[in-house]
């Protein structure tokens, strides 16, 4: 079977580590993503005011080339990109007058009217192929790993985008239950990384990452597992910051959630691309013997 | 913080601005704080979330102006979910962002991030930042 997918900027450069495990681990489950074609940027963040509408024109175009498809779901990986497509779509069905307009203005284009479902590959793994499923295909599990599921924003706000209860979301612990893992619930697994703040104001991203490290490492995990290139991003950076500071903290390795389904359905190291990540893995890897002793990468990151 | 509120202060077509971009109906809040007891930045805040509605409710647009709250922002809606009233604090952050983005003020120039950094940041960071703090 296969899905039409949207793989967005981030994922084709700096977090080929998110992409190229996903793609393998979902063919290995019977799902082929199938890249939609001429895709544009989404935009990254939905425009929250309620006169721009030229902003809803790129998320609406991606769309557009599923509708053409003939599709009427749309998998999608990188969270940013997940929540402005499914908001943007939200817009097109709900909202008539706004709908018009931007109809209207993409003269060229065919109609659209929210008919693409909008869904994020974990939703895929819990909801297409089942957790009973997908443990049955784990061929290293990842026994003994006490890995915190770090959900951040953009999968689970605002409610009516979320994939999963907004208060007390366990779409990633089922997850890591399903591959072996040990799940570190902890509370601060929807706090805000600082997201595009890191622009503005550097200096501030390591106080955004304190109290979720810290949390995260009270309760007792080894590593976080996340689903977003910017809460990576942060969290590695205040992580790196916070050491140099000396304030007490280890550093904890950062998964995302694809590399540990690759690495669990035994699909090697090379396609979870550990060496794209920031700050290596692989010692806890070699502890847990999820990692042969001779294997070793560079990781890129420092 | 203490403010001055007086008719000549108050700035009708600010608020009407606010309302307009934010789709908002600012008189929703009734000011339990929840927003601010949520917000992860708030610390950082000169003004807390909780405020920045009622000031902006009272029109003290220079007040708002002045204060730092609304670039600290990651619209990052936990304000948004955890409010009891239904009320979209994000939107009205936005909406006041966009006040100022929308006079040609930009709050960062993309030749401040230095070039290093331009090359690390992944492209989410990038995009999203400057489509939040310029115009």
């Amino acid at each position: 079977m296969s899905l039409a997918y949207y793989p967005g900027c981030t994922l084709k450069t700096k977090a080929r580590n998110l992409e190229e495990p996903a793609i393998a681990s979902l063919e290995v489950l019977g799902l082929k993503l199938e890249e939609i074609p001429r895709w544009n940027c989404c935009g990254a963040v939905y425009s929250l005011a309620e006169d721009d509408l030229i902003h809803q024109v790129a998320p609406v175009r991606n769309l557009i080339r599923v509708k053409e498809l003939g599709k009427d779901k749309l998998a999608t990986l990188c969270a940013f990109c997940f929540n402005t497509l499914k908001r943007a779509n939200l817009l097109m069905k709900d909202n008539a007058e706004k709908r018009n307009t931007l109809n209207s203005f993409m003269d060229e284009e065919i109609d659209y009217g929210g008919e693409v479902k909008v869904v994020h590959i974990l939703e895929v793994l819990r909801d297409e192929i089942g957790w009973e499923a997908l443990a049955q295909k784990v061929k290293l599990p990842l026994r003994e790993l006490k890995v915190a599921p770090y959900y951040g924003c953009t999968l689970l706000r605002p409610r009516e985008v979320a994939i999963d209860s907004v208060d007390n979301p366990t779409i990633l612990r089922e997850f890591l239950k399903a591959l072996g893992a040990s799940p570190v619930d902890f509370p601060e697994s929807t706090r805000c990384c600082g997201s595009y703040q890191i622009i503005s104001s550097p200096d501030d991203i390591s106080e955004y990452a304190r109290p979720i490290l810290n949390s995260a490492l009270r309760h007792g995990a080894e590593a976080l597992v996340l689903t977003c290139p910017l809460c990576d991003y942060n969290l590695a950076r205040g992580q790196k910051e916070l050491i140099k500071k000396q304030s007490g903290l280890r550093e904890m390795p950062l998964f995302y959630f694809t590399q540990l389904l690759a690495l669990a359905l035994g699909l090697g190291p090379q396609v979870c691309h550990f060496e794209l990540n920031h700050g290596s893995p692989e010692s806890l890897l070699k502890e847990k013997n999820l990692l042969s002793q001779s294997e070793s990468f560079q990781p890129i990151g420092g | 913080m203490s403010v001055t509120v007086s008719p000549k202060r108050l700035r009708r077509e600010f608020v009407k601005k606010v309302k307009e971009l934010s789709g908002q109906n600012l008189q929703l809040c009734y000011q339990c704080g929840m927003c601010t007891g949520n917000c992860p930045a708030a610390a950082n805040m000169d003004i807390s979330p909780r405020r920045i509605i009622e000031l902006a409710k009272l029109g003290l647009e220079e007040e708002i102006a002045n204060s730092k709250t609304v670039w600290i922002c990651a619209s990052c809606l936990a304000c948004t979910v955890n409010c009891p009233r239904g009320f979209d604090l994000s939107k009205v952050m936005e909406a006041i962002r966009l006040v100022t983005l929308r006079k040609n003020i930009d709050h960062i120039r993309p030749e401040d991030i230095a070039p290093q950094e331009r090359c690390e940041l992944p492209q989410i960071a990038m995009v999203s930042g400057l489509r939040k703090f310029t115009g």
